[in-house]
């Protein structure tokens, strides 16, 4: 990993990172890199790839309507809403 | 040179579950902004999401309709992309380990049938909504619409026009709205179309650089997008250039797609299994369940119909099509006992009328019933079907049911012989010229020549004669 990969991941992060920081960051990170190739290194042949570290299942709830209109008290700490929308910088993609 | 084009499919459907896929907020369509959308839907801190059974229901039923392999290990992952309107910063969705795998619906046209390929369908969750207008600047948000469940069904690339490509969009409308999974409602969004496009040499293989023109929410717009978009890359083929990668979106009020961005600028979304969501297990008895449950589905509601009604494979195509027109059209045959008096009606002045507003049947200002109602009095001759148009109209204004109309208008039709008579003396006595011409006449130019005298004594009667004693009537006494 070099400045430039951590650069542009903080960018898709929306984080704002100086170059130094940048330096320091694609050190310790390629080090993490290191110890995944290391663990890469060991047989997992017959293992089937885990999506959650808990041996459990996701359990389903009901199709009901449990929650009601709350938007006083979410909008009461949002920064701007005006006619019940949340007002935001203009984005168009 | 001859060119082929090539079309895949992604194609969003919005489940009509009564909650969200993760939380407990109503998906009711229309609300006051941000009146659904809870401390979940809104990625308050220290929330966790709790999966719907329903979605997992539908989008099963839906893989079962299509001849698929439902996945028994379902795997959520996080899709990160940062937008106002996707306030966890990630869309929970599916890629590895999807809940519908394979699978293929078939597609008739121009008389040939053709099996279009199903990749695969995954569960999301929908995004909220971004409005542009009005805001001195500012993008005003509503996340409502975040968290309502989806299946985004992707097709192999199969199609090769835009017909085909309309055919399989209206093919899955008519499977999903069969199945009570969709309520198929396109001006609300709930189907949603990208198109991915490319074009490649006649007999070449490889396959051309494509581009994906997303958010297309009507089968029109889906056509001429399309077709706008095989003839924009020939042009830039055949005068030697060469197609970006990109994203097109498209406006339904220009008519026209503008790029969205480009492969450069392409977004990398860094999936990765959702660690608030433990993997959905499926097995063999709850698919069991679900395959029982099925509905009667388009292809078999088709056939059914063309044995039980006797209809032709056109009109029974077009009345299973969408399970509410189905539902519509077999409640009115039912009652009126003319099951074509009614294919034709629904096919024919109901559909008119509703494609004029782009609103589906359930939309309708009429029921079966009333249009049930309007096919047995012109069954019993109380009125003609000339009239019975006029009747359709008042209905459809809301006036009431056609026994109502009929008497509150007075259409009822003249049958009693001595009224049809004293019309027809009548137009006789004005026209003495044209009847003397008619009895002048040789047995074959009488025929057309009757006509004028019906028209006349038509207009006379407000369109109320009954058409076969009042040429009766006529012919007897021209020819006195």
């Amino acid at each position: 990993m070099n400045p430039q990969d951590i650069q542009k991941i903080a960018h898709l992060a929306r984080l704002q990172i100086n170059d130094d920081v940048a330096a320091e960051t694609a050190k310790s990170i390629t080090e993490v890199l290191n110890l995944v190739d290391q663990l890469q290194s060991a047989d997992t042949d017959g293992v089937a790839p885990m999506a959650h570290p808990l041996d459990a299942v996701q359990r389903l709830r009901a199709d009901e309507v449990t929650e009601g209109n709350q938007r006083d008290a979410f909008q009461a700490i949002a920064p701007a809403t005006e006619n019940g929308l949340y007002l935001v910088p203009k984005v168009i993609d | 040179m001859e060119w082929e084009t090539v079309i895949g499919l992604e194609v969003h459907v919005q489940l009509a579950t009564a909650s969200k896929i993760f939380s407990g907020s109503s998906t009711a369509f229309g609300a006051e902004p941000n009146t659904q959308a809870s401390a979940i839907d809104l990625a308050m801190p220290g929330t966790l999401p709790a999966a719907n059974a329903e979605a997992f229901r539908f989008a099963t039923m839906f893989g079962l309709a299509i001849d698929a392999e439902i996945g028994r290990t379902s795997v959520f992952e996080r899709k990160n992309y940062f937008y106002p309107d996707l306030p966890k910063g990630y869309q929970t969705t599916q890629l590895e380990q999807p809940i519908v795998i394979g699978g293929h619906v078939d597609i008739a046209v121009n008389g040939e049938t053709r099996r279009i390929r199903i990749h695969h369908a995954h569960l999301e969750e929908d995004a909220g909504k971004s409005l542009h207008e009005d805001f001195h600047g500012l993008s005003g948000i509503d996340l409502n619409r975040a968290g309502t469940p989806l299946i985004e069904i992707v097709s192999e690339p199969d199609l090769r026009n835009a017909d085909e490509a309309v055919a399989f969009a209206r093919r899955l409308h008519s499977i999903v709205t069969a199945l009570g999974i969709c309520d198929g409602n396109m001006s609300q969004g709930s189907m949603r179309f990208d198109v991915n496009i490319s074009i490649r040499p006649k007999g070449e293989e490889k396959l051309g650089t494509r581009t994906e023109t997303k958010n297309l929410n009507s089968f029109r717009f889906m056509e001429r997008c399309i077709e706008q978009e095989i003839e924009r890359q020939i042009e830039v083929l055949e005068s030697g250039g060469s197609i970006v990668q990109e994203t097109r979106l498209y406006d339904g009020d220009t008519h026209s797609a503008r790029s969205m961005r480009s492969k450069e600028e392409a977004n990398d979304y860094r999936y990765f299994p959702c660690p608030d969501l433990l993997p959905v297990i499926l097995d063999d008895d709850y698919i069991d369940a679900v395959r029982q449950s099925l509905p009667e589905l388009p292809e078999a509601k088709q056939a059914r119909f063309q044995e039980q009604y006797g209809l032709s494979d056109y009109d029974a195509g077009l009345l299973s099509a969408d399970a509410a027109t189905a539902q519509f059209f077999e409640a009115a045959a039912a009652e009126a006992g003319d099951a074509k008096a009614c294919a034709n009606w629904v096919l024919g002045e109901i559909a008119a009328r509703l494609n004029a507003s782009d609103s589906s049947i359930n939309e309708a200002p009429i029921t079966a019933n009333m249009l049930a109602g309007l096919i047995q009095r012109i069954q019993d001759n109380t009125i003609s079907s000339k009239i019975a148009k006029t009747v359709f109209d008042a209905m459809w204004q809301g006036e009431g049911s056609a026994d109502a109309i009929i008497e509150a208008r007075g259409l009822k039709q003249v049958s009693d012989s001595g009224a049809l008579e004293k019309i027809v003396d009548e137009v006789i006595a004005a026209n003495p010229k044209q009847v003397e011409n008619y009895r002048a006449a040789p047995e074959e130019k009488r025929g057309k020549m009757l006509g004028f005298f019906v028209g006349q004594s038509m207009k006379l009667s407000k369109g109320q004669a009954n058409p076969q004693q009042l040429n009766q009537i006529l012919k007897q006494k021209l020819e006195q």
